[in-house]
């Protein structure tokens, strides 16, 4: 296969896993901090950006990782461990890194860094990228993708909580029920993508 | 501990972590990686099954090391002993149920990141003694398992009219329309929302009486 078709084949399912393979809206994943941290917008598009970064450099860093050490060493069934240990030491690193280089940077985004090391969407993309048998041009689109995917609905989530901030919920309702239903609500209109891609 | 003291102490640990502390309709946590395996009742079984094991037995492992573990990478020790229990369950799963490992995939994995037991670590296993660690992971799972039962016994029974993959007698016949959206993905959260609403409902209910 040519270079020119897997980039094409990358853009794909970049595309493919921002709207029709929603990380969060199609496989649950990283639903804590959605649930959790989208009552304001400007936290929210923090916590998104540091999930795009995260999540396409450990996606890489991941594949690099399984199929250069893990599957000649026939260690596969590690490498939960392994991404997992690959993910904090990220997470950590650029944490350092930010707060000795851009100060401003670090306090807009230091707070959410750590939340990431158990957001499951970081670890979740990395193993279906493997169950996925993804390339690496492909393994690229699809970080990219599900992180700006996860991106775009928790904002949605966050701007509509706010709307929703001072209007009359029931009781029982309150808090994370009402997040739920415009979650389900959020994944109704998401379906409507499906189709969009053929073949995938 | 004697045996009269441990009594109360088990129903408290039992009420706990069914009931007044729920982990899915009162802590909110963990949710990712279950709730995708709803939309049949084998395959939460077997997520339940795999949950409880690894809750229970990193919850009580976590405590045995609590003495010895530095507080600044507790964090990194309790992800490694989850992350052991769980390539337990996966290794297993993989060799006694491929088909099953295939058709839940990477979830299995992300118990890993499931916030329950990263949470019941931090809130109870850190500072309490193996048994009460142990029970409380367990008690936990268990009250974790019965909410996602429930869940996935009404997407199946509505979305495909089975239950555990046999034809339900009302709901697979041809008078009931089958509701395709409770097997797809918003099914499982409007359940799960709804679930949560009638549980906090009668949980509020229970408690102003006694207030």
């Amino acid at each position: 296969m040519n270079v020119n078709t897997e980039i094409w084949q990358g853009f794909v399912v970049c595309i493919s896993a921002v709207f029709t393979n929603n990380i969060l809206l199609n496989y649950f994943l990283g639903m804590c901090p959605f649930l959790g941290c989208s009552r304001e917008v400007k936290t929210s598009v923090g916590l998104g950006f540091a999930v795009i970064f995260v999540l396409t450099s450990t996606c890489i860093l991941n594949w690099l990782i399984y199929h250069y050490v893990l599957v000649p060493l026939s260690l596969e069934f590690f490498r939960f461990i392994i991404f997992i240990i690959i993910i904090a030491a990220f997470v950590q690193f650029v944490e350092m890194l930010l707060d000795r280089t851009s100060p401003l940077l670090y306090q807009k985004l230091g707070i959410f860094l750590p939340l990431i090391t158990v957001n499951c969407a970081i670890l979740g993309a990395s193993l279906f990228m493997v169950i996925r048998n993804h390339s690496l041009i492909v393994t690229i689109g699809y970080g990219l993708g599900s992180g700006i995917g996860w991106f775009l609905a928790i904002i949605a989530m966050a701007g509509i909580r706010q709307k929703l901030a001072n209007e009359h919920i029931p009781k029982g309702l309150q808090g994370p029920g009402i997040a739920l239903i415009i979650a389900g609500l959020m994944a109704l209109a998401f379906t409507g993508f499906a189709g969009v891609l053929q073949g995938n | 501990m004697s045996p009269n003291s441990k009594q109360p102490e088990l129903k408290t640990l039992a009420a706990e972590g069914l009931w007044n502390n729920n982990p899915i309709f009162k802590q909110v946590l963990g949710i990712c990686s279950t709730l995708a395996v709803t939309n049949l009742v084998l395959n939460t079984m077997v997520m339940c099954v795999a949950l409880v094991f690894t809750l229970s037995f990193s919850a009580a492992t976590v405590s045995v090391l609590r003495n010895y573990t530095p507080r600044n990478i507790r964090m990194m020790v309790e992800t490694l002993i989850i992350a052991f229990y769980v390539i337990i369950v996966d290794v297993i799963l993989k060799a006694y149920w491929p088909q099953m490992s295939g058709q839940l995939g990477p979830y299995v994995g992300l118990i890993i990141t499931n916030c329950i037991i990263m949470g019941r670590c931090e809130a109870c296993s850190n500072t309490s003694p193996v048994g009460k660690a142990f029970l409380d992971g367990l008690f936990n799972a268990l009250g974790y398992s019965f909410i996602l039962l429930i869940i996935a016994t009404v997407r199946e029974l509505l979305g495909m009219g089975t239950f555990l993959g046999y034809a339900a007698p009302y709901f697979s016949s041809q008078y009931f329309d089958k509701w395709i959206i409770m097997v797809m993905p918003p099914g499982a959260f409007f359940m799960l929302a709804i679930v949560t609403w009638i549980f906090r409902t009668i949980q509020s209910k229970n408690e102003e009486p006694g207030q």
